[in-house]
């Protein structure tokens, strides 16, 4: 019986190692680096929080993966794209880490993924805006999962044009994310037959916005576009509505906002303003369900790049089991076969360019009537299909993609 | 309508009005700054710090308890200069003295544990202060619209900016300070306690950037991560105003909120560095400062 027993043993272990070297678990171990902004100005949507997301994710799946265990490291990337290069290729080339998963600022994660190319490992970036992360930025190793600028702009541009909002004056935060979104808006605004009248570039992070909510008044454009994040655009709502740009028949469109945004502007400053996001806590019974876990953790409502993180990951840790395999090509193509469909997203498809695409959604800020409690700030106004929302694949600038 | 530059000269009158009203912020946290290191010898890099303590205790106060406005203009900054007593007497004595790193260094760490502690309390995406209703609304000058709130910003900021003026440069008070930090050991052999003076005067130069803090709570986003930025333009204000400079922290500025506003108008990515751009002239020709004394 023993006898039978090893040579069975023995026979398995032989077809495996046949089967070749990338299906196994290097070192033993699946490794994730944990890489956010844990103290600045983007430490809210991601952060530690974000953490908390992907040992949910982890203790969900079980702790470990086909008999092998998960690791975490985790870093500040201080939302500088110089510290994060140096901390991931710390990560790959000496602590064996398999896959990056967070990333907020832009820039960062532009820098990352070029580090990740080169060392052929995985990341999957959940924090991130700017579109061009998938278009002539994108490399064979790493997916985009939550949003990008290029629904952010067709979801609320395109609806503010169509309500007659023609004539736009930009906000612009001065680095790759700004610029991005810019580009994006622009496209959208122009396409559905407005214009963009203006723009202003200004440093990241900004405190004080009165001379430039000053310089769009002056322009007299319909729209005053926010095309910027976190704090600079709580910071430009709050002055906007001081100066009283909306009470002098200007619309405010904040292009990105986060839950955490709108929770720090309150319904009373934040009511009625127009936003799109890949997601809302308090969509449907699974989006509930999970929220309240993850409040039960960290003591707040989850924000989509939140969920993306739990969500990218579970993915991440099925296709390693499915495989075999933590090597980044063989993950990265099983994700690709595998359609999404979790609290996070239904039919969700990871595209050869490394963009998840799925449905988008246009929300619109609760007045402090209808809000019935801190948290309970969106009303979905529409649903915006995946096709619809994300840049076609016919229009991409990727190298992966054959146009 | 008349073009200066491409601009018309509306918003240019707008942009000036806005330039001086950022800089009566920047004057009064520079005057605290140069009354500690002018008085002290101090160079406090817990400044920034201490501005964002002034408005989170004024929102939390208001959380709380429901203080409202007016009373947190006088309990923030006392309360907040009430820890900055603290800290000197714990902390800076034990280095008084010794060169002027140390202290740079240690207002520093202080401030970083201040910072990160409360990172940790509250996050970095800001707390909700609601603006008193009488400020509310504002006036429509022609060129600009002037909310309420900013107009009293200047009159409170100029208010107290001349008030220490006055008090450290005119009165018996003042020159006993001055006095105290020149030579303590004659002072204290004419019955003055050098050492409690030195206490109040640091406490006094972080209670007025903690008055900052409580004007800037209604009209910035108040986080533990608001005085870091601030802290840097601050202190070229007071590098190019000269350090030490009373009036001339007060005057640059002033003028410095003006120069970036200018920039805010004509060329917008260069206005966070314009404020250092002049701190590198000002120190390559006058390096003293524009108002300091030769040395």
């Amino acid at each position: 019986m023993t006898m039978m027993k090893k040579l069975l043993t023995s026979a398995i272990a032989s077809t495996l190692m046949a089967s070749g070297a990338q299906a196994a678990i290097s070192n033993d171990t699946v490794k994730i680096g944990y890489l956010a902004d844990m103290s600045g100005t983007y430490r809210d949507l991601a952060g530690p929080n974000g953490q908390s997301a992907l040992e949910m994710a982890i203790a969900d799946f079980g702790g470990s993966v086909k008999g092998k265990k998960i690791e975490i490291v985790s870093a500040d990337d201080r939302n500088s794209p110089d510290t994060s290069s140096s901390t991931v290729r710390r990560w790959v080339e000496n602590e064996n880490v398999d896959m990056v998963a967070g990333m907020v600022a832009s820039s960062v994660s532009i820098a990352v993924s070029k580090i990740l190319e080169e060392n052929d490992k995985l990341g999957i970036i959940s924090g991130s805006a700017a579109s061009s992360i998938t278009n002539e930025h994108c490399t064979p190793n790493h997916i985009h999962y939550v949003y990008d600028t290029y629904p952010l702009a067709n979801g609320t541009a395109s609806a503010v044009v169509k309500e007659g909002g023609k004539s736009w004056y930009l906000l612009t935060a001065d680095y790759a994310f700004g610029h991005s979104l810019e580009s994006d808006v622009r496209r959208v605004v122009e396409a559905n037959g407005g214009e963009v009248v203006g723009a202003i570039r200004h440093p990241f992070p900004t405190q004080d916005f009165s001379s430039f909510v000053l310089q769009a008044q002056a322009s007299g454009a319909d729209v005053v576009g926010l095309a910027n994040a976190g704090a600079d655009t709580t910071n430009a709502i709050t002055t906007a509505s001081e100066f009283g740009v909306t009470q002098s028949g200007q619309t405010l469109a904040a292009l990105l906002l986060f839950l955490t945004d709108v929770h720090a502007l309150g319904a009373q400053t934040a009511q009625g303003i127009q936003l799109t996001t890949g997601w809302y806590w308090d969509m449907n019974e699974e989006t509930r369900e999970w929220s309240d876990r993850f409040m039960d953790k960290t003591g707040v409502r989850p924000t989509m790049v939140h969920a993306g993180i739990y969500s990218s990951t579970i993915q991440y840790l099925k296709a390693v089991e499915a495989t075999g395999s933590d090597d980044a090509q063989t993950v990265r193509k099983q994700m690709m076969d595998t359609p999404i469909n979790d609290m996070f997203a239904k039919n969700g498809k990871i595209r050869i360019d490394g963009r998840m695409v799925h449905d988008m959604y246009l929300a619109e800020v609760k007045t402090p009537a209808e809000s019935k409690n801190e948290w309970d700030l969106y009303k979905i106004l529409r649903t915006i299909p995946a096709e619809e929302s994300y840049r076609p694949l016919s229009e991409s600038k990727c190298k992966l993609v054959n146009n | 309508m008349s073009m200066i530059f491409g601009v018309p000269l509306a918003v240019l009158s707008g942009q000036l009005l806005i330039g001086i009203i950022n800089g009566a912020f920047y004057a009064l946290l520079s005057l605290g700054l140069a009354v500690i290191f002018g008085l002290l010898k101090i160079i406090n890099f817990a400044h920034g710090a201490m501005y964002m303590l002034g408005a989170m205790v004024t929102v939390l106060m208001f959380n709380a308890l429901g203080v409202n406005y007016w009373v947190a203009l006088f309990m923030a900054p006392l309360l907040v200069g009430a820890f900055g007593v603290v800290i000197e007497y714990f902390l800076l004595r034990r280095i008084a003295g010794q060169d002027h790193i140390y202290s740079l260094l240690l207002t520093f760490g202080v401030a970083l544990i201040i910072q990160g502690v409360l990172i940790n309390w509250f996050g970095v995406s800001g707390l909700r202060y609601t603006m008193p209703d009488m400020f509310k609304g504002g006036i429509n000058l022609g060129f600009m619209f002037m909310p309420y709130y900013r107009a009293w910003v200047i009159v409170a900021a100029l208010l107290v900016c001349f008030g220490t003026w006055f008090v450290i440069e005119k009165t018996k008070l003042g020159a006993y300070l001055r006095a105290g930090t020149e030579d303590s050991q004659l002072m204290q052999g004419f019955g003055i306690n050098v050492p409690l003076l030195i206490s109040l005067t640091y406490g006094f130069g972080v209670a007025l950037a903690a008055f900052a803090g409580v004007l800037a709570a209604p009209i910035y986003s108040v986080t533990p991560v608001m005085g870091s930025t601030t802290l840097i333009v601050v202190f070229a204000v007071v590098v190019i105003g000269g350090m030490g400079s009373i009036g001339g922290a007060i005057i640059t500025g002033i003028l410095m909120g003006v120069i970036e506003g200018l920039t805010k108008t004509f060329y917008p990515p260069a206005s966070s560095a314009v404020i250092f751009l002049v701190m590198v002239l000002v120190l390559m020709f006058r390096p003293s400062g524009l108002f300091g004394k030769e040395a």
